[in-house]
């Protein structure tokens, strides 16, 4: 019988299979930041443990990191970025730290570099890792302990994923993205309907993406339950991979793509469970909860709890419409934002400060709001610059930062104050997520853009009316 | 990682589902290089309601959190778990958890239970009749005891093994390293590598 994209890449590096026990499997990179890494680090220390292939591990700092210039001020961030330091060096392993020219979000360098291939085995401490099945990589978020497990032996302990293919098919209407593909499922499947599953995003619409779309779709596979998102390579990955610093090259390119193309799930293969969605009927999706799962068209209204039959739901709306200060039945169109946040390993990349600098450009933002737009990475920063881009942002009134996580989640000083309403480009809506008291809509960089502009969560549709 | 054979403890009913990781420790809590001391951050916004069921006298000391479905989705931090095993929780009972979280808890001796979604809600009830309850979950025997009621649970078998012989998986891996090097020799040349620092 045929194998899926996932099982090939999962068979290919399977160390060890043995009854009854998980399969050991290599890890082909392994990504760091300083957030997860430094207990994993202590604990290789008391062991006496080394890094096995420090030539597979790379570090960044992106979680801590100010997206103003000049040093960190928080005592304990600092503490630990400077522990990262002290601990790449230590062990031996590859750090762009702040300022390099390489540093960045952890899933935007690993692309950018061209160390995110097909067909390899990723893993990070972070459960964005996702992002890099973009390129029919299988990468998935681990924790402490796993992360401390792979710089030991470069390998994890895993019990198979059942598989799940996410078939959109149709053509996306103008001024719908990627971003509203993946709300759209999540909406669809909710917050742990992917458990379990690594997700195969196939069909036109898929095949239609850019490589920077598919890794913005796959980024969110975990907001679905799902550990791991993946797409097959195509010409597209290969044309975004070539040339790249860490690609292959000259006779090494040619025997890689001859691999890739094998990866590519098989006609005979079968799925454990398939959704089907139709491109042509999506529409700009944003989020009204504080879940991921809880989205909607934006032409929509807040939903009303009592049209709920399901207790638990019921429940968890009213919970959610409470937290976020929404009146059930309103549209979603009226509801007035504070901040406007652009950036995240979700939709940090080039393509999506371009597509939103597309819709600023000779226009203001509203006088209320706050527009921060964070590259996700050194390179992207000095790209869109180098574009103009960065003047089209602070001409309109935006603010135009360094690279980092920033208010994706708040662990440096770009929060939410309590109260205080997003439409946001990142990942997750939880409350408190962007600081306590916090209240994150979540949108693609066009209606990030538009709502900007206007005031209230907004398409580009509604700009020219 | 300690043994995990039995366990018998004040049972807190979670009337909530999809706990996400960065309710039970949000991120600004995450920025300490130790493995411990967690206790302070664990369910940090929810603490300073006094309605919240930790703030309950009878429930504070609990160790077995009855919670509601998709317990621990979102952000792999591992410093969820160390924030509910820093409390004093040593088991979660839950009708589904997300997959980083139950991974994590395994590795570090926190056991997540799963239970049916009906034995749950009359778990809740049980506790909420009786605060201050005390639940026995019996991982030889994968059952929850409340009272007079037995609830089973699942426990995946290598989850399982692992926890009762309080096995590190490092040293369970690295008693193969020699079919680790072996695979290592067959990788392909163009697979990438950085340079090491």
């Amino acid at each position: 019988m045929g194998r899926t994209l996932a099982e090939k890449v999962w068979e290919h590096h399977v160390v060890r299979h043995a009854e009854g026990e998980p399969d050991l499997l290599y890890i082909d990179l392994h990504l760091l930041h300083e957030v997860t890494s430094p207990q994993a680090f202590d604990g290789l220390r008391l062991a006496g443990r080394t890094v096995r292939r420090p030539d597979l591990t790379l570090g960044t700092e992106d979680h801590n990191v100010p997206t103003t210039p000049g040093p960190i001020v928080d005592p304990v961030s600092l503490t630990q970025v400077e522990t990262m330091r002290k601990n790449c060096a230590e062990f031996g392993v590859r750090l762009f730290p702040m300022g390099d020219a390489e540093q960045g979000i952890v899933h935007i360098i690993g692309p950018q570099l061209g160390l995110t291939q097909p067909g390899m085995t990723i893993v990070c401490g972070d459960s964005h890792t996702s992002t890099h099945g973009a390129f029919g990589a299988l990468a998935f978020g681990i924790g402490t302990s796993e992360v401390e497990h792979v710089l030991a032996t470069q390998t994890l302990p895993l019990k198979p994923f059942k598989t799940m293919a996410i078939n959109v098919d149709g053509e996306l209407p103008d001024g719908v993205t990627a971003k509203d593909i993946i709300l759209a499922v999540i909406a669809e499947i909710g917050t742990g309907g992917g458990q379990g599953y690594v997700l195969e995003y196939r069909g036109e619409a898929i095949r239609a993406l850019s490589m920077e779309a598919r890794m913005t779709v796959c980024n969110m596979s975990i907001e679905a339950g799902a550990r791991a998102g993946m797409i097959a390579p195509d010409d597209t990955t290969f044309d975004y991979l070539k040339g790249r610093d860490y690609a292959p090259k000259g006779a090494d390119w040619d025997a890689a793509v001859a691999a890739w193309r094998e990866l590519e799930t098989d006609d005979d293969a079968t799925y454990d469970a398939e959704i089907d969605i139709d491109a042509s009927q999506l529409s700009p999706y944003v989020t009204w909860g504080t879940n991921p799962g809880q989205g909607l068209p934006l032409s929509a209204n807040v939903p009303d709890p009592e049209m709920l039959s399901d207790d638990g739901e019921r429940t968890a709306a009213e919970r959610a419409i409470a937290y976020m200060g929404l009146t059930p039945g309103a549209p979603l169109r009226d509801i007035s934002v504070d901040t406007v946040f652009l950036g995240s390993c979700t939709n940090g990349r080039i393509e999506d400060l371009r597509a939103a600098a597309e819709i600023v450009k000779g226009r203001k933002v509203a006088g209320s709001v706050r527009m921060l737009v964070v590259p996700g990475s050194a390179k992207v920063r000095l790209q869109a610059e180098s574009e103009g881009l960065d003047k089209v942002f602070t001409d309109a009134g935006a603010e135009w930062r360094l690279a980092g996580c920033s208010m994706c989640l708040g662990m440096n000083p770009d929060q939410l104050a309590p109260g205080e309403r997003s439409a946001s480009t990142s990942n997750r809506n939880f409350e408190g997520r962007q600081g306590k008291g916090g209240r994150t809509h979540l949108v693609s960089p066009l209606v990030a853009a538009a709502t900007a502009i206007r005031g209230t969560l907004s398409s580009p549709a509604d700009l020219s009316k | 990682m300690e043994q995990f054979t039995k366990h018998t403890g004040v049972g807190v009913p979670l009337r909530r589902s999809n706990v996400d990781t960065d309710q039970i420790i949000p991120a600004v809590y995450l920025k300490r290089v130790t493995r411990s001391g967690f206790e302070d951050g664990l369910f940090s916004a929810w603490r300073s309601d006094d309605t919240f069921v930790l703030n309950n006298p009878d429930f504070a000391q609990g160790s077995v959190l009855v919670a509601g479905p998709d317990f621990g989705t979102g952000s792999s931090r591992e410093h969820a778990v160390w924030a509910l095993m820093d409390y004093g929780f040593r088991v979660v009972l839950s009708s589904r958890f997300a997959d980083i979280f139950r991974g994590n808890s395994g590795k570090s001796g926190l056991l997540t239970a799963q239970l049916r979604q009906e034995d749950i809600e009359l778990i809740w009830k049980l506790l909420e009749n009786e605060p201050g309850m005390e639940l026995t979950v019996d991982l030889e025997q994968r059952t929850v005891t409340a009272g007079e009621h037995v609830f089973a649970f699942e426990v995946d078998d290598y989850t399982r093994w692992r926890l009762l012989e309080g096995l590190d998986d490092v040293s369970l891996t690295l008693r193969h390293a020699d079919e680790i090097t072996n695979f290592e020799s067959t990788r392909p040349d163009w697979k990438p590598a950085v340079e090491p620092a």
